[in-house]
């Protein structure tokens, strides 16, 4: 991938009526990069969008196009467009107008504007809706005139706001697809924002996760969910049990009432660390000295995969299994070393909070 | 439903039915009689009744009056086109100052955020609240030759100006009491235009210019035309307002049609026919517009 970097963020901040929304975002995005912004909701996804396409000016900090300062540069002016989080098609003007609409405002000729409208059209699977009404589309289609009409203007770079978030599961894993396929012909860079981590580890060549207007971890997706830099990152990017534990030496840590073997080090005597274990890399066998023992409390079918809640003492495993145990059974979990990862304490309590938040929510997120 | 339309066209066709028609002097047979025939009969009979002491309840007229169809009473609005002209021109000036003053106004309320929307209207619509006559009737002392606004220059030492008794007055009167019929149906429409339609204009490369000519425009061409009919109709029908803020000196077709039912020049035929001419004039106007708002088709509805 060509490194150049194509935009850059320096230390932005941003308050709304006092609340600081986003505190300090640094950020390179570089050419013909998939780059998506992943993190719960009012973290300042949509705000990080705004200040690159010029709709918010920051507080403080510096946005920086091609290594030129932009921040008092409108919009209008700027080198993106925008697929915006609703839309946002004219109503009184029909589907070719609206794709148009940019080429209009360059005075090009009308034969080379109805070539490019032609051209985007076909792009986005939309041949022969030219004059229909925006406002009689399904919502697929509407939201394919929205990319074909930010599209039009050949921006170096596309930013989609949450593009896919009103459209039913099986046409969002449809335009998915499309979408990933448009950025790579066109060679452009897509900066996406998302709330939906599947979405986002599918797409994305970079992800950035968020969380309280911060950036938590920037990586590719398998980065990301491989070596979650925090307990928020587990816990986000697919599911995690989190477990409070302690850091005697390097490579062993103690939690869960014993000592075991892990592949982390660097970290201070008896530093207090979290440990995460995916529900996947745990296996279940039967009952020995060598494991960790609990009693099954729960077994819900989801599909490809049983979900399946044992106590061990004070804590809750969640295992992914294909096998189901028997309910009130006893059985061992079993891990290697390699599925221990262990991070830092975080800092802010508020990071915890969202995470109980997310808790709540997160159940139906991943299957 | 049916009451509605027997209550709304039976005014009407009354109107229309006097503007057609005028009373002629008969004789008991039904002949037509010319008017100094009639007067030179009546003043006969006036004599013989006074001389010989008859009761009133038994005089009786050989000359009675018959209502006939003519267009006399449309031909003769001709007369005054000049009133009726210089009417039009005064409400077309005051509907434009009042889109040129509500439209931004608006579009401004429009964008306020919720709680000072609802204020901002409040203050729009305050003066709607007080009688026309007296809100009229303030003007008139603000801007008399000893009223508010030449005292207050008087103390600059210039002045007094001629205010009152002018077209401005007139129109500034149009103006003061039309303006929310202007920026009411104007603001309605300018509400439902989302932020985001604005921002993705900017984002395709609009500036100021384009995103008023090609968003903002076209998406309250509704509330253009309803705000221009609800102020030009009333504007080029009103007649207190120049005859208290134009003292007379400016005429309106208004005045003209109130001169002929409760004035001096007593001629309800003709007054009718003035307003019959005034209303199809008032209906083309509006028929022009509605065909030119269909062009730009869609959008919200006429208030
Ligand atoms: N114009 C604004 N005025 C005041 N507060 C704002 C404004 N825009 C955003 N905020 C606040 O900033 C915070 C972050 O908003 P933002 O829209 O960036 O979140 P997000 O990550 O896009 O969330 P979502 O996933 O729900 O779209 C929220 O608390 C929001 O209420
Ligand atoms: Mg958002």
């Amino acid at each position: 991938m060509d490194k150049n970097k194509i935009i850059e963020l320096k230390g932005i901040s941003k308050a709304f009526n006092g609340e600081q929304v986003l505190k300090g975002i640094d950020l390179d995005i570089h050419d013909k990069e998939f780059v998506t912004f992943l993190g719960p909701s009012g973290c300042g996804k949509t705000t990080t969008l705004r200040i690159i396409g010029g709709f918010v000016t920051p507080d403080s900090g510096d946005v920086l196009f091609n290594g030129k300062r932009v921040n008092q540069v409108p919009p209008y002016k700027r080198s993106v467009n925008t697929v915006f989080q609703k839309y946002a098609l004219f109503p009184h003007l029909n589907v070719y107008e609206n794709v148009a609409f940019g080429l209009r405002l360059k005075k090009m000729k009308e034969t080379e504007i109805a070539a490019k409208v032609a051209e985007m059209l076909d792009l986005v699977n939309l041949r022969g809706y030219e004059k229909r009404s925006v406002t009689l589309l399904s919502g697929g289609q509407q939201q394919r005139v929205a990319i074909a009409r930010a599209l039009c203007n050949e921006p170096k770079v596309l930013l989609l706001d949450e593009p896919l978030g009103a459209l039913d599961l099986q046409l969002r894993k449809e335009m998915q697809i499309e979408l990933k396929k448009i950025q790579q012909r066109l060679e452009i860079t897509f900066i996406y924002v998302t709330h939906d981590q599947e979405e986002a580890l599918t797409m994305s060549d970079t992800v950035v996760v968020m969380n309280g207007g911060e950036i938590q971890q920037i990586g590719t997706p398998q980065d990301i969910y491989n070596e979650p830099i925090n307990a928020f990152v587990a816990k986000f990017i697919g599911e995690s049990n989190i477990l409070p534990g302690i850091m005697h030496e390097d490579y062993k840590v103690e939690f869960a009432g014993d000592n075991f073997v892990c592949v982390d080090k660097g970290f201070r005597h008896l530093e207090p660390v979290d440990v995460v274990i995916r529900p996947e890399d745990i296996t279940i066998c039967p009952p020995s000295d060598k494991v960790i023992n609990g009693l099954v409390e729960s077994v819900i079918f989801k599909g490809v995969h049983y979900e399946i809640m044992v106590r061990a003492y004070s804590d809750l495993w969640k295992i992914h299994s294909t096998k189901a145990p028997e309910v009130g059974s006893v059985v061992g979990i079993d891990f290697t070393p390699e599925d221990i990862h262990i991070m830092r304490k975080m800092e802010s309590s508020q990071d915890y909070a969202a995470l109980e938040h997310m808790n709540g929510e997160e159940a139906g997120t991943i299957g | 439903m049916a009451w509605m339309i027997i209550f709304m066209i039976v005014p009407l066709l009354l109107i229309a039915v006097f503007a057609f028609t005028t009373t002629v002097p008969c004789d008991r047979d039904g002949n037509r009689l010319d008017e100094e025939e009639a007067a030179e009969i009546i003043a006969e009979e006036q004599a013989y009744w006074e001389e010989n002491e008859i009761p009133l309840d038994e005089r009786e007229s050989a000359v009675v009056e018959k209502t006939i169809f003519t267009v006399q009473n449309i031909l003769e609005v001709n007369k005054y086109m000049p009133t009726m002209l210089n009417s039009i021109w005064m409400a077309l000036v005051a509907t434009l100052i009042c889109l040129l003053i509500g439209y931004p106004l608006a579009f401004m309320i429009s964008r306020m955020h919720f709680v000072s929307q609802k204020m901002m209207l409040m203050l729009v619509m305050l003066p709607m609240w007080m009688n026309f006559l007296l809100r009229t009737y303030a003007w008139m002392t603000l801007l008399e030759r000893n009223g508010l606004i030449n005292r207050f220059f008087g103390l600059f030492g210039i002045g007094p100006f001629e205010m009152i008794n002018t077209q401005g007055a007139v129109i500034l009167g149009m103006i003061y009491n039309y303006l929310p019929y202007m920026i009411l149906p104007l603001y309605s429409v300018m509400t439902k235009i989302d932020n985001t339609t604005i921002e993705a204009a900017q984002d395709l490369g609009a500036g100021r210019f384009n995103v008023l000519g090609r968003i903002i425009v076209p998406l309250s061409a509704p509330g253009i035309t309803s705000g221009i009919t609800a102020v030009f109709i009333p504007s080029v029908s009103t007649f207190i307002i120049s005859r208290m803020l134009g003292g007379g000196t400016n005429m309106l077709i208004g005045d003209l049609i109130d001169l002929q039912f409760l004035g001096n020049a007593y001629n309800p035929n003709l007054g009718s026919a003035i307003s019959l001419v005034l209303m199809v004039f008032i209906l083309l106007c509006m028929s022009i517009t509605n065909a030119f708002d269909n062009e730009d088709k869609e959008g919200g509805m006429l208030l």
